[in-house]
């Protein structure tokens, strides 16, 4: 187990590394970094002043070795707009963003786990149709467009929910449904898909002969055991997330870190995009690993060497 | 099933009546509306300067914010109404789906080549070299692909080759690791043993003898994921880091419509149907595809 941890952690800097000599060599290869790291309206003189005050003009060696230094310190580059280190930036803003995740979550387990279940239960009738309608348009809809029609329905409409910006606990309804629209789908299915085949075993026959009631098969027998391949793509649905709070934050003005990502594209800050991609891939690697090693932990059938 | 009918001679002549009755069976079941809707689409981007009414970048500011005509105040001039430059949406709908299927088909193209030759070589090869590309599989899977497409926004410029590039960047993944499955399916198969016994190189294994067997599940996978490619397309271009205006795109023309939704609904709307009527129609043509050709797909 120990082994499997270190492996893993080890398998995790590598890839980290990997992703820094992208976002390093994307940022040369497309040509002078300097131009990314200037406002648009600099000077001839104010482009050369950062381009050696970064180094920019050392050779490509040395420079990697520098920007890899930083990142071990944590130290990530100075945000072209702030003006202030882009990795105090991210933690400013990183609560925001988790403030969202249980009311996301909770909304997409309470709507997705019962259709699920049901829908394996009822299979073949009219709601296990419905369920895959849901399904259907669940993937084919676009989350954004999602957000823009229930701002229309609740906000414009009804007149019942702010349209953006944080607030009190109302402004928290929007932004969460539509965070949580992006995993209810593929949520049901899976549950859905692993419920049949639970169903299918013999314990469950056995619990049903013995004559338990048929609410307590389905609930406590059934849904324990295909919850499991739900836990394990957990570390799935957090890249989900990263991608759904950029989305999501651009819409109702969420002043989290996919709203700060945005802004970097949009204004061009080189430095700060860098930074939070770099972030958000250390963040989805370490929840990566948490999840695979409890896992572990539950799940004893598993071994890893 | 006519194969199970060939078992002898005698019933062979009845196969093309046979083939003819299942054609009849197959075309029954073929989902008309979906398809219905994906000829209108690919026929209204080819045409699209027949077709459309409108220019789709002419500014008209006395015709700006006009209503559907089904509208009270709509005309039909406009039949979807106008955006804020007073565009006609309708025109834009129409370029937009030539953006739309440009990306999907270049995109998917590279991606699945790309995708479809490691998975060839990861499962025909294996060990190491299934290794790499698997692990690289799984990390390009894990870590969410827009923040690359952002990041090439910036480095590279917005256009069409960036996100064409990023969409590609997104695809080979799944392409790698349907074809390796399959890949490994095939090749404990006797007709591989013997033509590794008669000396054929591996590449020629790969290609001639392993690949024809796995294209069907590449073209339901291809027919598959265009409705993802849409998707990512238009969610780039929403959120300024796709297709850059004036180009109309149906992302880009939901944004712009964000800020008017309280007053001119449509902007938003119209584009947001298109979008998910058009995914829902590959998505269901890809399904009925995989039950037609490759059904053990199913699971994806």
């Amino acid at each position: 187990m120990q082994k499997y941890i270190l492996n893993r952690l080890l398998q995790g800097v590598v890839l980290l590394f990997i992703v820094a000599l992208i976002v390093f060599a994307l940022a040369r290869a497309t040509g002078n970094p300097a131009d990314l790291m200037v406002p648009e309206d600099a000077t001839e003189e104010e482009r050369q002043f950062v381009e050696r005050n970064l180094g920019l003009d050392r050779p490509y060696h040395v420079q990697l070795f520098v920007f890899l230094t930083g990142i071990v310190r944590g130290d990530f580059g100075d945000s072209i707009v702030y003006k202030k280190p882009a990795a105090e930036l991210f933690f400013e803003r990183l609560p925001n963003t988790l403030k969202l995740l249980p009311l996301s979550m909770f909304i997409a387990v309470s709507i997705a786990i019962p259709l699920g279940v049901v829908a394996a239960v009822k299979r073949g009738t009219w709601i296990d149709q419905v369920a895959g309608a849901i399904a259907v348009f669940g993937v084919a809809t676009p989350n954004f467009w999602i957000a823009i029609v229930c701002i229309y329905i609740f906000s414009v409409w009804l007149d019942v929910l702010p349209p953006g910006r944080m607030g009190g606990p109302l402004h928290y309804i929007l932004p969460a449904f539509t965070l949580g629209t992006f995993s209810i789908a593929g949520i049901m299915r899976l549950i859905r898909s692993s419920m049949l085949e639970v169903l299918d075993t013999e314990y469950v026959k056995l619990a049903r002969i013995k004559g338990l009631q048929e609410w307590k098969v389905f609930w406590k027998h059934c849904l324990r055991n295909a919850l499991i391949p739900v836990l394990t793509l957990f570390g799935v649905f957090v890249g989900g997330f990263v991608t759904g709070a950029i989305v999501t934050e651009t819409v109702f003005a969420w002043p989290g870190i996919g709203r700060l990502t945005i802004d970097a594209v949009a204004q061009r800050d080189f430095p700060l995009l860098q930074a939070v991609i770099l972030l958000d891939a250390v963040i989805i690697l370490a929840v990566n690993l948490v999840v695979d090693i409890l896992y572990a932990y539950v799940n004893p059938r598993i071994r890893y060497d | 099933m006519a194969s199970d009918r060939i078992e002898t001679g005698v019933q062979v002549l009845e196969v093309s009546g046979e083939r003819q009755e299942r054609l009849k069976y197959e075309l029954k079941r073929l989902p008309w509306i979906p398809v219905v809707i994906i000829v209108i689409m690919v026929f209204a981007a080819i045409f699209a300067p027949l077709v459309a009414p409108h220019s789709p970048t002419k500014q008209s500011l006395r015709d700006k914010l006009q209503p559907p005509a089904w509208q009270a105040e709509g005309s039909a001039k406009y039949l979807l109404g106008t955006d804020i430059l007073g565009r006609d949406i309708l025109s834009r709908l129409i370029y937009g789906a030539r953006v739309s299927l440009i990306v999907a088909f270049t995109a998917l193209l590279a991606g699945g080549a790309i995708g479809g030759v490691l998975g060839l070589l990861s499962g025909y090869a294996g060990g190491k070299t299934d290794t790499f590309i698997m692990r690289a599989v799984d990390a390009t899977l894990a870590f969410p692909t827009i923040l690359f497409a952002l990041l090439l926004a910036v480095t590279m410029g917005q256009g069409l080759q960036t996100v064409v590039l990023a969409v590609t960047l997104i695809l080979w993944a799944r392409f790698a690791r349907v074809t390796r499955g399959e890949v490994l399916g095939l090749k404990d198969n006797d007709f591989v043993a013997l033509a590794q016994v008669h000396g054929c190189s591996g590449a020629r294994i790969m290609f001639v003898h392993i690949m024809p067997n796995v294209f069907n599940s590449f073209m339901v996978m291809l027919t598959l994921h265009v409705g993802l490619v849409i998707l990512t397309e238009a969610s780039l271009s929403f959120l300024g880091a796709g297709i850059p205006p004036p180009t109309p795109s149906w992302g880009q023309m939901v944004a712009d419509g964000r800020a008017k939704v309280a007053t001119a609904w449509w902007i938003s709307i119209i584009p947001g149907v298109a979008i998910t009527m058009v995914v829902i129609a590959f998505n269901v043509f890809g399904d009925w595809l995989r039950d037609r050709l490759d059904p053990k797909l199913r699971q994806l």
